[in-house]
């Protein structure tokens, strides 16, 4: 595909590790923020191609595995109610709630469809009038403006029988929580792209300034990621902190502004607990008051039991960077894609998924 | 991008071989035979083929400046290069 292949090319790819590899003079620790990223470094071997050159560790980037156990509560016992249908992405589905995930609670009767986008929910409420129907709205800034559309469209339809669960979080809240924290080891940051297409980069600016760490915007193909690991070594090397946009092709520095002024309209900031981290401080997006008519939270009541973690499941560990998944005594024992502990190990974007896809291919696994 | 479809701003795009109707609210800008970045269903950015072609361009250049390339690593330590596998939603 155009604007895919090009940006696989092994002669580029070589060429790119080489200049990293003469650049490098010490293993500068890298963060990406973005599942898709994750997976891209897994997948293409470009952490094993950089071994000993730069550490790359993962950070929260996977929206499906900080999305709140109480969410996932929530979503599932609606979907236990005879006349809800809850919607959601595929991913959502086997990430495990308290008790249960939504697939189960589908195998035993709940009423759970998977959508490829929110529009497609709100097309499934407009065909199912006899029933209320409720997407599950995950994502960061990417995903947002869709579910934002949705309302906007479910407005314009009138429909009386649509609402949300949104559980939209925000990235750069996290990253500044990471830096924050006592123990941060990160030196410079691969910024998700396709959030950045959408939040664009202007807001890194004051993050450059005050925290002095590289914040590169990098796209999703061995090439770009490469690309984004290069600009962010050459920074370090030379003892600057620069944003810089290595994925021009899709992201401007305002961003999107047509799909900002949705979501500004839609939504409101809000201190969001991430499962994993806390509670991020304006970590999040809610739905303003004007539409409380699609707030799913407000039309049903609440009946969850208290929310209870898998205390063998080291998740928080793993989406802030601090081990490995390899480093996890239950990676790939108790805890695989087909019985997953934790939401990493679940989802298409999860780090620990991730590793147990790719990480044979590459030898992290023997080195575990 | 392939043609406009009502009755919100809509249009089929095809992901390499399968078309599906997405929302183009947020690329207003849109033309047909665009390619566009699209995620859950709606278009989030118009892909801009000048800044793409710089990009290629810097990375032939980078080609050309150096003889000494070891080309023979190519599949020990380096990069592999994998068939894609449901990328569509972004690209």
């Amino acid at each position: 595909m155009k604007y895919v292949d090009e940006y696989r090319r092994p002669e580029h790819c070589q060429r790119l590790l080489q200049e990293i590899r003469q650049t490098a003079t010490r293993p500068w620790t890298l963060m990406e923020v973005c599942g898709g990223q994750t997976h891209g470094l897994l997948r293409y071997g470009i952490d094993a191609a950089l071994e000993n050159v730069v550490r790359l560790i993962h950070g929260p980037g996977c929206p499906v595995c900080v999305t709140p156990l109480e969410s996932i509560d929530l979503a599932i016992e609606l979907a236990r109610r005879p006349a809800v249908t809850v919607s959601s992405f595929g991913d959502m589905l086997r990430v495990p709630g308290s008790r249960e995930n939504l697939l189960q609670a589908r195998a035993e009767g709940g009423n759970v469809e998977i959508v490829y986008s929110p529009l497609d929910a709100v097309r499934y409420a407009e065909e199912h009038a006899d029933r209320q129907v409720v997407f599950f709205a995950v994502g960061f800034e990417t995903t947002a403006p869709a579910t934002a559309l949705a309302v906007h469209q479910a407005s314009k339809l009138g429909l009386t029988n649509f609402s949300l669960l949104v559980s939209h979080v925000r990235v750069q809240p996290a990253m500044e929580m990471l830096v924050e924290s006592e123990d941060n080891c990160v030196q410079g940051f691969l910024a998700a792209g396709h959030v950045c297409t959408v939040a664009g980069y202007d807001s890194y600016e004051r993050f450059v300034e005050k925290y002095k760490l590289p914040v590169i915007v990098t796209g999703f193909e061995p090439v770009d990621l490469l690309m984004g690991i290069q600009e962010c070594v050459q920074q370090l090397e030379r003892g600057e902190a620069e944003v810089v946009n290595c994925y021009s092709r899709s992201v401007l520095a305002p961003g999107n502004k047509q799909a900002l002024a949705i979501m500004e309209d839609v939504y409101e900031v809000c201190d969001r607990p991430w499962r994993g981290l806390g509670v991020v401080p304006n970590g999040g997006f809610r739905l303003r008051s004007k539409w409380a008519q699609f707030d799913a939270e407000r039309r049903f009541k609440r009946h969850a039991l208290p929310a209870h973690e898998c205390a063998e499941c080291r998740s928080g560990d793993v989406l802030t960077g601090r081990i490995r998944p390899t480093e996890c005594r239950e990676f790939g024992m108790r805890c695989t894609p087909n019985s997953p502990l934790g939401a990493p190990m679940v989802s298409a974007e999860g780090a620990c998924a991730a590793y147990y896809r790719y990480a044979p291919l590459n030898g992290a696994v023997q080195a575990n | 991008l392939l043609a406009f479809e009502p009755p919100f701003t809509a249009g089929v795009v095809e992901f390499a071989g399968v078309h599906r109707q997405v929302s183009l609210a947020c690329v207003p800008e849109a033309k047909k035979g665009d390619y566009v970045l699209v995620h859950a269903g709606i278009a989030i950015s118009r892909i801009d083929a000048d800044e793409a072609a710089k990009v290629l361009a810097t990375l032939d250049a980078l080609d050309l400046g150096d003889d000494d390339s070891d080309e023979s690593t190519f599949g020990g330590d380096g990069v592999r290069v994998q068939s894609n596998v449901g990328s569509s939603t972004q690209i």
